[in-house]
């Protein structure tokens, strides 16, 4: 088998001042890109969107490249909470009391058109879209969206993470944000 | 072949129920007979355990609403009879302000559910039912969600504008 | 002197009656595939006694469907088992062709046959490969979800969904099958008996598997037929009892196939099955390849329901008048009411359609196997350990779109 001049790619450095056998960036920089590239998510899968999932988890369309290898089914150890599928108002207590469980710093991610607002089930008993009861910061839309999508999707959180500042989860536009929900903000 | 097993059926229905059957049609070559209520058990058991008909599997039980009849509530029962291969459909009507009917439960352990999607959506009482609670809706829904004067969508949400999407 | 050295040959009996434990198999854990919560009564680690609850996915599709005309309908079957979403729109296009009395070309149900055996591999793939992953063999669910990739690629070239498909119309199918679609068909019928022989060989001889899932579960024939099991669950508890052949549908009489029946009724019983209704859905696809008609196109003649081609439009008055009546969706069918069956990945996928002459259905239900057989799922796991409930489950195939409705 040839082996072919190819470079491997590495993480983009952030931006720093090198020396010999030093290089200094700022925090947020570097714990950033430490985030990014170790999200582990929570696959809250309901239904046909969560079967799209796994073809995107499968050999395929790894995810697992990106650095969510490690799926978290519990609440505590997970960072990006996925949320596929429809929810339906007698799941929504739970979706919330999961979103609750979760430990700072932690990102929603709503794929499909039924979580992002309801889909094509306008009915009684869905609840129509889930940013009604918790904070989301990616959409992705489709039915079910196509496993690039979900990609794009999770490579969009991926930026989310690694240019956040890290006093966000303590500012006050945060805490607002968390009121308006009805959390009760932490210290 | 269908015509004849549901002549028979109808037939041996006759002889012993000859009062309770309200009506009898062929559609799409199935037979549906409509029933009294209070003998759908005595019915049901009736064809499940004569040798003759033998109908050995409750495939369906589902309700309907009719608002413009008197008998506005009904339900409905598919039976499949694997040994000759023959399927029927009975119905049985009443109207709200009577909706009980009996339990086939003991005849059938798969209706157990059916009949609870049937009380959650239509409010259809099942006599002798183990666990009569609604089963897909939430437990404190205070509607019947399936009868027609309940819309289908959730009229408290603002978001969506009923006059774009024809509503 | 204490307890212990009076009586030291004797076994200590505490006085205080047996203690049984709650448990919740909530809505969200990761091996339940699907959303319904369990609450278990156990006793260490055997279970006493379940309790099911459904309906955190349910989105009334019954009283949405009262509100659509016939052909908005499919994309809502699609979402009933989503596995496998062709048999179900195949199964509600057969419903109103029986209700209009349509009569549909050979090569037609001919490509029906290939499509719905298609997407019964793809469930099948679904269940089996979850079995695996839930008895801890991973590397089953890679190898087989492979081979799900290429199906997906066949259902993108007929209709250009992967999942939901909304494939076909009332009355055949929206456009001609390229040549590739043919291509890709033929390649894969060539190439998934052996991948799926090597999953097979990882599996179905394997010691640990074995001792896992035989006696994990099981049901008796009666009992299943009682609660209303139908399909591979049945046929794994010994009645070989099949929708394809009891009434056959979509020229199904013409092709032979063998339907395979398992002893027990436990888990075992239910991945073999599986595994072979998988091999029997690839002879089909071969014999209908091999025996499709040339002529008959790829749709019947139904001008109410089916968009007819562009140029008549353009040039027809007739011709636009249908499109526009099919367009809005003001196409009706006759008064009446029918129930038509079709056999579903899962079981015998029932719709009774009452229609009253109107444009949208009267009252539209779902025969669901899976919320059917799902009832019997706390007589299944009695006294059983909690590991062998879990496996019991995820060999049952219970798709919760399905449960719900």
């Amino acid at each position: 088998m040839e082996i072919t001049d190819k470079k491997v790619s590495l993480a983009k450095m952030p931006d720093g001042h090198e020396g010999a056998g030093f290089f200094a960036t700022k925090l947020d920089d570097a714990v950033g890109l430490a985030r990014k590239n170790s999200i582990w998510p929570l696959p809250f899968a309901t239904s046909c969107c969560g079967i799209e999932f796994m073809a995107t988890m499968g050999a395929h369309y790894d995810l697992a490249r990106y650095g969510s290898e490690r799926l978290s089914f519990s609440p505590r150890q997970a960072d990006l909470l996925m949320v596929m599928g429809t929810i339906s108002k007698k799941m929504a207590p739970i979706v919330r009391q999961v979103y609750e469980q979760m430990a700072e710093p932690k990102w929603v991610l709503s794929m499909g058109a039924c979580a992002s607002s309801g889909g094509i089930f306008d009915t009684y008993s869905v609840l129509q879209g889930i940013d009604r009861i918790i904070p989301v910061d990616v959409y992705i839309p489709g039915c079910p969206p196509r496993p690039e999508q979900v990609i794009d999707g999770v490579l969009k959180i991926h930026e989310l993470v690694q240019n956040e500042s890290s006093r966000r989860r303590y500012s006050e536009d945060y805490k607002s944000l968390m009121e308006s929900y009805g959390f009760e903000s932490g210290k | 072949m269908e015509n004849e097993l549901n002549k028979k059926v109808l037939e041996e229905l006759i002889k012993v129920f000859s009062d309770d059957i309200k009506s009898a049609e062929e559609s799409y070559g199935m037979l549906s007979v409509t029933v009294s209520k209070n003998k759908i058990y005595a019915i049901i058991k009736f064809l499940k355990e004569n040798s003759e008909t033998n109908f050995n599997f409750l495939t369906d039980l589902t309700g309907i609403h009719l608002p413009e009849n008197k008998e506005d509530l009904g339900v409905i029962y598919h039976l499949h009879n694997f040994y000759k291969n023959h399927r029927i459909r009975l119905k049985v009507f009443f109207s709200t302000k009577d909706s009980y009917v009996d339990s086939i439960v003991d005849l059938y352990s798969g209706a157990n559910w059916m009949e609870r999607e049937t009380f959650d959506f239509f409010g259809i009482h099942f006599k002798g039912h183990p666990n009569l609670t609604r089963i897909l809706n939430m437990e404190d829904m205070l509607i019947h969600p399936l009868r027609k004067e309940f819309p289908l969508e959730d009229q408290s949400r603002k978001d969506k504008n009923d006059a774009m999407f024809g509503r | 002197m204490s307890q212990l050295e009076k009586n030291n040959t004797d076994i200590i009996i505490p006085s205080q009656e047996k203690e049984y434990s709650i448990l919740n198999l909530g809505p969200t854990h990761p091996a339940t595939h699907g959303i319904f919560q369990n609450i278990l009564k156990m006793d260490g680690e055997i279970i006493m006694d379940a309790q099911p609850t459904i309906g955190y996915i349910h989105r009334a599709f019954e009283k949405l469907a009262e509100r659509r005309p016939y052909n908005q309908i499919t994309p809502i079957t699609d979402r009933l088992n989503y596995c496998s979403s062709p048999i179900n729109n195949v199964g509600w296009h057969l419903t109103v062709e029986k209700l209009i009395d349509a009569q549909i070309p050979k090569r037609v149900e001919y490509m029906r046959v290939i499509l719905m055996e298609l997407s019964r591999i793809a469930d099948h793939i679904v269940c089996d490969a979850v079995i695996g992953v839930d008895t801890g063999a991973l590397t089953g669910f890679v190898y087989l979800f492979q081979q799900r990739e290429h199906i997906y690629e066949i259902f993108e070239e007929m209709c250009g969904a992967r999942l939901t498909t909304n494939i076909g119309r009332i009355g055949g199918f929206e456009r001609e099958w390229s040549n590739k679609v043919w291509e890709k068909i033929e390649k894969f019928v060539n190439n998934f008996p052996k991948a799926l022989e090597e999953f097979e060989n990882l599996l179905v001889r394997n010691r640990i598997f074995m001792d896992r899932t035989i006696n994990c579960g099981p049901i008796s024939a009666e009992r299943a037929l009682n609660y209303g099991f139908t399909g591979p669950n049945l046929r794994a508890a010994g009645v070989d009892y099949d929708v394809r052949v009891m009434t056959p549908y979509s020229s199904y009489q013409d092709f032979e196939f063998t339907i395979p029946v398992g002893t027990q009724g436990d888990t075992y019983d239910r991945f073999m099955v599986r595994l072979e209704e998988m091999k029997q859905s690839i002879s089909i696809i071969k014999q209908a390849i091999q025996k499709m008609p040339s002529d008959g196109g790829f749709h019947a003649d139904v001008p109410d329901f089916y968009l007819p081609p562009k140029e008549e439009v353009y040039n027809n008055m007739e011709a636009l008048i249908y499109h526009f009546k099919i367009v809005m969706g003001e196409s009706t069918i006759p008064k009446g009411e029918v129930y038509n069956c079709v056999e579903g990945a899962n079981g015998e996928l029932g719709y009774y359609l009452v229609s009253d002459g109107g444009r949208t259905p009267y009252r539209l239900h779902f025969r669901r196997p899976c919320f059917i057989f799902y009832q019997a799922y706390p007589e299944m796991i009695k006294g059983g350990l909690l590991s062998d409930a879990i496996l019991t489950m995820s060999s049952m195939n219970v798709i919760a779109g399905e449960l719900d409705a």
